[in-house]
């Protein structure tokens, strides 16, 4: 197990530097950078005096090298200005809209971003799997065509809508601010019990937005599995064998259709943290989704790259931790190195 | 058979009988009407028969040909512009269409509105005025607009009465008539996905069919780029890449820079259902008998293999869709993708980005249902093709 562990965290350092690599092709691509642009913007009014300190922070964050240089030089592979210092060295760049370290920048939202999207993770697991598997026994059962049927709308109704409708509903029923952390009244104030439930009852609601069209397709995955599985011979010979429904179910088809169940996690992820950006962008959540919008908009690239990495490095993480619970579950992985599914 | 009896005498022989109707050694091979046409019916002709059977994947495909209407002909059914400025009505609430008056037929037809400034709030109220009728005109002269960009017409399906108004769901900020919107930016939203869509087979049966077919050390380079892009978030991806796109373009180049980075990241799925029949179908013996016979591998790809797929490789497509038509709507939502003047349905819903506007101007949400129906529909019918692509099983 351990040596699976290892080896699995090591195949992640290839992955991340490609990924890596191309965060930064793709920040890269609009033509000229944040402080040329503003250099440009300078001569155009004429203005000279702050050229020549816009000059001089293009040598700083080294804007003048070539691609591969920089590129080497942020993940802090080469020698820049201040020798080694890039983000394997801690140093996540800087900000040049906000004017400010980027850990700065970022720094009090990871930790929301993180609970959001463990938060939904939970939520989907949590409620597609006890309605995955009353749909799959009690298949063409009225319960079981009205959770396909919402779990259609779900799977239809993409998530920064569903959020713009659930924000509206809210207003117009309860007069209810659903969208931010907390409640107006309790910003700024210092942390007290009122303001932690607070936070919870306004995580709720982006929780729900992000993961439902998550919970829909995993019911339905969860419920082909099963499905499948319940009309195999084992099934019938457990049951004329006289074993007790519940038991028979848990005890083997259960066991079975869970194995893709947790691989398929993994292929959620990526989705659930794209949800999350946008959703938080709407909801006005402070996670890193409206950072990285106004990053994008206004070319702060080492901020925007930075985010990037971050919520790439989130699902890559989400995905270990789902490979390793497969392979907790399922010893054909641990030893033999490849699921069959 | 009967048996006859000559006469009453004891010693009765069995006559020796002969069935006139022609034998057929056959018979018990010999198939009913019905399955002769199946066996001889083409894969293709099956598949439809059986796509048949699943009624709402049909009724989502009668959905999808209406919406997809609006696509050549939005200047017809639109009873306004897409940016045609009413200064009189802004945020016009939606005019319901009544039939009767005071108890009286006069066929379809909308109240006028009175407008009065509330002072207070600094909002313009509308009310209705059951004094001024306004039938609704069909087929009609109205406002003028160039078809295609080839020839001046002002032909509508329908338009307000002479000197009337008609916003079935309202106007925005600036007075621009909802509906009009819809029917405009339908012709964005909804052919970005098959433009998306097409870029995305492409690609997905290029490194599909490379892996797939060739397997060893191009299949597992490819493997890993498939697990790469996959494993990254979609979403921000969009959001960078479209960030990236020169705002010096013109709607048209915006547009086609978008198709291109959904089709782009869209790839990774085909691919791997394309090298996964490939694997499966080069194993088959006709594909060993044509390389045996001294086929090149492109002639066993499109010839022999391709055909084999080609209706699993359209239902993946149809199924993803969906992804990019809202794909679209976010970049355009967070004012990433498409800007006015072009129009698409995320461009309408941009208008919906502030919760208080939305709070006192509730129609400004209306994209979202075509929105919800559109993606509904493919899904269905994605469905539906899915389980015709597969016809003999």
């Amino acid at each position: 197990m351990l040596y699976y562990i290892i080896r699995r965290i090591f195949m992640m350092v290839p992955t991340l530097l490609v990924i890596s690599f191309l965060t930064f092709f793709i920040i890269e691509l609009p033509a000229g950078d944040y402080i040329s642009n503003q250099i440009a913007a300078l001569k155009s009014t004429g203005e000279q005096s702050s050229v020549a300190k816009l000059e001089f922070l293009r040598k700083e964050f080294s804007l003048d090298r070539p691609f591969f240089e920089r590129y080497l030089i942020w993940i802090g592979l080469w020698q820049g200005p201040h020798g080694f210092d890039g983000l394997i060295q801690g140093n996540w760049g800087w900000s040049f809209e906000f004017d400010k370290p980027v850990d700065q920048v970022v720094g009090p939202t990871l930790p929301l971003t993180i609970v959001l999207n463990f938060a939904t993770i939970l939520f989907v697991y949590v409620v597609s799997f006890p309605i995955g598997i009353y749909s799959a026994t009690r298949q063409y059962s009225w319960g079981d065509y009205g959770f396909t049927f919402i779990g259609y709308i779900g799977l239809a109704t993409p998530n920064f809508l569903l959020a713009l409708i659930l924000l509206y509903l809210f207003n117009q029923w309860f007069g209810l601010s659903v969208g931010g952390l907390m409640a107006p009244e309790y910003i700024d104030q210092p942390w007290s019990f009122d303001k932690a439930m607070s936070v919870l009852a306004h995580l709720i609601v982006p929780t729900i937005v992000i993961g439902t069209s998550g919970t829909a397709a995993m019911i339905r995955r969860l419920r082909a599995n099963l499905l499948d599985e319940l009309h195999k011979q084992y099934v019938t010979t457990g049951r004329a064998k006289g074993l007790k429904e519940n038991q028979l179910l848990i005890k083997y088809p259960l066991r079975m259709a869970i194995n893709p169940f947790i691989a398929d996690i993994g292929n959620l992820i990526p989705s659930m943290v794209s949800g999350s950006v946008i959703v938080s962008v709407v909801m006005s959540l402070p996670t890193v989704g409206p950072i990285l919008l106004s990053a994008l908009q206004s070319q702060d690239q080492f901020l925007s790259g930075f985010i990037l990495l971050f919520v790439a490095v989130l699902t890559l993480i989400g995905m270990l931790i789902s490979d390793l619970l497969l392979a907790v579950l399922d010893p054909r992985i641990r030893l033999g190195g490849r699921a069959s599914s | 058979m009967s048996m006859d009896t000559r006469d009453g005498g004891p010693a009765r022989e069995v006559e020796h009988y002969v069935d006139p109707t022609p034998f057929n050694p056959a018979v018990t091979e010999e198939m009913t009407e019905e399955q002769e046409q199946f066996y001889q019916a083409s894969q293709w002709q099956i598949m439809w028969w059986k796509f048949k059977r699943h009624k709402i994947a049909v009724w989502s495909g009668v959905v999808l040909i209406l919406f997809y209407l609006c696509v050549p002909f939005a200047e017809v059914i639109a009873p306004y512009g897409p940016n045609t400025r009413d200064s009189l009505h802004l945020f016009a609430p939606p005019q319901s269409v009544h039939l009767f008056n005071e108890g009286e037929f006069v066929g379809p037809f909308v109240y006028g509105m009175t407008s009065q400034i509330d002072m207070e709030t600094l909002q313009w109220v509308f009310t209705e005025d059951t004094e001024n009728v306004q039938p609704i005109r069909f087929f009609c002269r109205g406002a003028s607009y160039e078809f295609w960009g080839l020839f001046d017409a002002d032909f509508h399906l329908f338009c307000p009465a002479e000197g009337g108004t008609l916003f079935l769901i309202g106007t925005d900020r600036l007075g621009r008539d909802q509906f009009s919107g819809l029917v405009y930016g339908a012709r964005l939203s909804l052919t970005v996905g098959l433009v998306g869509v097409t870029i995305s087979i492409v690609l997905g049966l290029f490194f599909g069919g490379i892996a797939g077919y060739f397997g060893g050390f191009l299949d597992s380079i490819i493997q890993r780029m498939i697990e790469i892009i996959r494993s990254m978030p979609e979403l921000p991806l969009w959001m960078a890449l479209s960030a990236a796109l020169p705002v010096t373009w013109s709607p048209v180049w915006i547009y086609f820079g978008l198709t291109i980075i959904l089709g782009l990241l869209d790839w990774p799925g085909l691919a791997r259902a394309v090298r996964s029949k490939l694997l499966s179908l080069r194993e088959e013996e006709y594909a060993k008998a044509a390389v045996l016979m001294g086929a090149k591998p492109k002639r066993v790809i499109t010839r022999h293999l391709l055909p084999g797929f080609t209706s699993h490789i359209i239902a993946s497509a149809t199924l993803s869709i969906p992804a990019m038509i809202l794909g679209e709507t976010a970049l355009s939502f967070l004012n990433l993708g498409l800007r006015r003047p072009a129009i698409s349905w995320g461009v309408l819903l941009n208008e919906a980005q502030n919760i208080s506007v939305v709070t006192v101007y509730p129609w400004l949400m209306a994209p979202v249902a075509p929105i919800i129906i559109v993606v509904l529909a493919f899904n269905f019918l994605g469905d539906g093709l899915r389980d015709a692509a597969d016809p003999y099983k």
